[in-house]
């Protein structure tokens, strides 16, 4: 199983989520991140005195998926995700040890 | 972030049921009624004859008649005093906000806490000493009903002349100025004193210590503010300068450009000299790194609930609602906030394509503390301009406090109510125009300014605002300067870094878990 884990615009979270409902992954944990990279923020003017405010913000995905999923699942997220313009983001894609409901107990595939 | 939810709730027997009992309650109302029974709908018959206090009750005597209406006189204007004394009780609220608001979010429940405790601090000092001390001597007032009591002003003669300097009666509201009117008068100038105490803690928010801050809090309430007080409004030398110098009608300040607005913006000034720049604020080339507050909608709500207890602050200082310039002097209060307002909007707008909401708010509140003064003596032309050059100079001010002084005002205290608070009354002794003010300060004929023929006026103006700022300037630094040496008015470095609610207050002003408040500090360097 792996997990991945992308950095999208928070502009851009409707359409991912519904295209990934449209390929049958139902099932994500996402929150709302700041960092920077080649943006650093909008420059804003307080007082007649400009500064930027040294990041952006960004939504993050998180989605576990068994090994077969994964490719489906990316290239979905860069469809959805993508605009074309610096500051789209990135996907990380992780090695996942071991997966486990916690209501049943049941691990593996079978938890997903 | 919108997750969108759907849900559809299913209420249908309890509006049924509603609909029901609402079509019921209006076939009962729409019924015709024959009488009204004993009632009076209109009011035209309520309040007559059989009302006007008297020993046979419907025939009162010409004596008794003459006492009801004097009775309903003072009851008019003391009623009034009240309410408008409440109304600018309510800008403590504003100021409170305007505060929070432009400052950061860490330091939310100090700034507040400040902003709270000031009222605290400023009715005790007022009532132990305050009140006393600025007006004890101020005689009569003849609107409020006399304010017997009022009668021992500490005098001392110079040139041959009686110069008043401070009051000496009604400590603790004793019993022999145990009084309608007095209580009223204290009520509604404490108030005012409360809007000056407040103002520093805007200049000097995010780095204040409690402690230093709250012996602040009395000594303002309790000395400087009653003492500037007293020589314009207690019957002090400075609004002598009329009857002892022929210097116009002496100074003049109707609401309090410089007995309330200059007075704290000074002091400000003065404190946030010795308090020293927010960490982060300066960086060792000189230049200025901006520090967002934290919550915009809170600062503007806040600058309208300050517009609107103004609408107290200027007409509630006639004492009377008897007195109908109350109209004008609310009408001019509320054209110079709105020119105020746009001409600051409009600087910004020219010199930095953007209308920034801090300096709308501050040009409101500029072109209001400029109007306080002269609102009762202009007309609505000059109100109008009096607010529109208080607008552009308060945002020159902070421009200029802020980057060529490098005195750090997260507010633009001193900008609004120091620099506005002399321009204001110094408006006054250009704009008054002679159609209100006979007799004031003791000295005939209605109050004009130079533009009107009377240059006597502003030169009076120009030094009520010279002894203000010395007076005001010296006092204030010599005490922060002392209470430095003592406990020390600064926070330590970690704490103002980290935030001063827990250290300070020993609570979060908000919780942390939204990440919203998070904050990425401006470049630091270390010291």
């Amino acid at each position: 199983m792996k997990k991945v884990e992308a950095v999208i615009r928070t502009s851009k979270f409707e359409e991912v989520h519904s295209e990934l409902s449209n390929i049958g992954i139902g099932f994500m944990t996402f929150s709302e991140v700041k960092g920077f990279g080649v943006e650093h923020g909008a420059t804003q003017i307080y007082r007649g005195a400009t500064y930027d405010a040294g990041f952006v913000s960004r939504t993050q995905i998180e989605i576990v998926v068994t090994d077969d999923r994964v490719d489906e699942l990316v290239s979905t997220l860069m469809k959805a995700a993508g605009t074309g313009e610096v500051g789209d983001g990135k996907i990380f894609i992780y090695d996942v040890k071991d997966v486990i409901r916690i209501r049943t107990g049941e691990k593996g595939k079978d938890a997903l | 972030m919108d997750v969108l939810a759907k849900r559809v709730p299913k209420v249908y027997g309890a509006s049924y049921v509603f609909s029901v009992i609402v079509i019921l309650m209006m076939l009962v109302t729409a019924m015709p009624s024959i009488s009204y029974g004993q009632g009076d709908p209109t009011g035209a018959k309520t309040g007559t004859i059989n009302d006007v206090p008297a020993a046979t009750a419907g025939q009162p005597t010409i004596q008794e008649l003459g006492n009801a209406v004097g009775h309903n006189s003072i009851s008019i204007n003391l009623v009034w005093t009240l309410l408008a004394g409440f109304l600018v009780m309510f800008m403590q609220a504003g100021f409170a906000m305007v505060e929070a608001g432009f400052t950061r979010a860490k330091h939310v429940a100090h700034t507040m806490g400040m902003n709270f405790f000031i009222y605290v601090l400023g009715i005790v000092g007022f009532w132990i000493c305050g009140f006393a001390i600025m007006f004890g001597g101020v005689g009569s007032i003849g609107a409020l009903g006399g304010t017997p009591g009022l009668t021992h002003e500490i005098t001392m003669t110079l040139f041959g002349k009686s110069f008043g300097l401070f009051g000496g009666a009604g400590f603790f509201l004793n019993n022999n100025v145990y009084d309608v009117g007095i209580f009223a008068l204290f009520l509604f100038q404490m108030v005012f004193m409360d809007t000056t105490a407040t103002i520093p803690t805007g200049a000097m928010a995010e780095r204040w210590k409690f402690k230093a801050f709250a012996v602040y809090g009395l000594f303002i309430s309790m000395i400087v503010y009653p003492l500037y007080g007293n020589w314009i409004w207690g019957g002090g030398w400075l609004s002598a300068l009329g009857t002892n110098f022929g210097l116009g009608h002496g100074v003049v300040d109707f609401a309090g450009s410089s007995v309330v607005h200059m007075v704290g913006g000074v002091a400000a000034l003065a404190g946030a000299m010795v308090i020293g720049p927010r960490l982060g604020k300066y960086n060792k080339d000189g230049s200025v790194n901006a520090i967002p507050g934290h919550n915009i909608p809170m600062a503007m709500i806040g600058t309208f609930i300050l517009a609107f207890g103004w609408f107290g602050f200027n007409p509630g200082s006639t004492l009377a609602g008897t007195d109908l310039r109350i109209a004008v002097v609310a009408t001019n209060t509320m054209i110079a906030s709105a020119s105020g307002a746009l001409f600051a909007t409009l600087y910004m707008w020219f010199k930095y394509k953007k209308p920034d909401p801090s300096m709308m708010a501050n040009g409101m509140l500029a072109g209001l503390v400029a109007i306080t003064a002269p609102c009762a003596f202009v007309n609505a032309s000059s109100a109008f301009i009096i607010g529109a050059i208080a607008g552009v100079l308060v945002v020159a001010a902070v421009f200029f406090i802020d980057q060529k002084m490098k005195i750090d005002d997260p507010v633009g205290a001193i900008a609004v109510h120091g620099v506005n608070g002399l321009w204001g009354i110094l408006a006054l002794g250009l704009f008054a125009d002679g159609s209100y003010g006979d007799g004031w300060n003791g000295v005939a004929g209605p109050v004009t300014g130079l533009f009107y023929g009377n240059p006597g006026q502003f030169f009076a103006e120009l030094i009520g605002g010279i002894v203000c700022f010395v007076v005001v300037f010296g006092l204030m630094y010599g005490f922060f300067k002392v209470c430095d040496k003592v406990i020390g008015i600064r926070v330590s470095r970690e704490d103002e870094l980290q935030g001063l609610d827990i250290p300070e207050m020993g609570v979060k002003g908000y919780d942390d878990s939204t990440s919203e408040n998070m904050e990425v500090l401006p470049k630091l360097e270390t010291a």
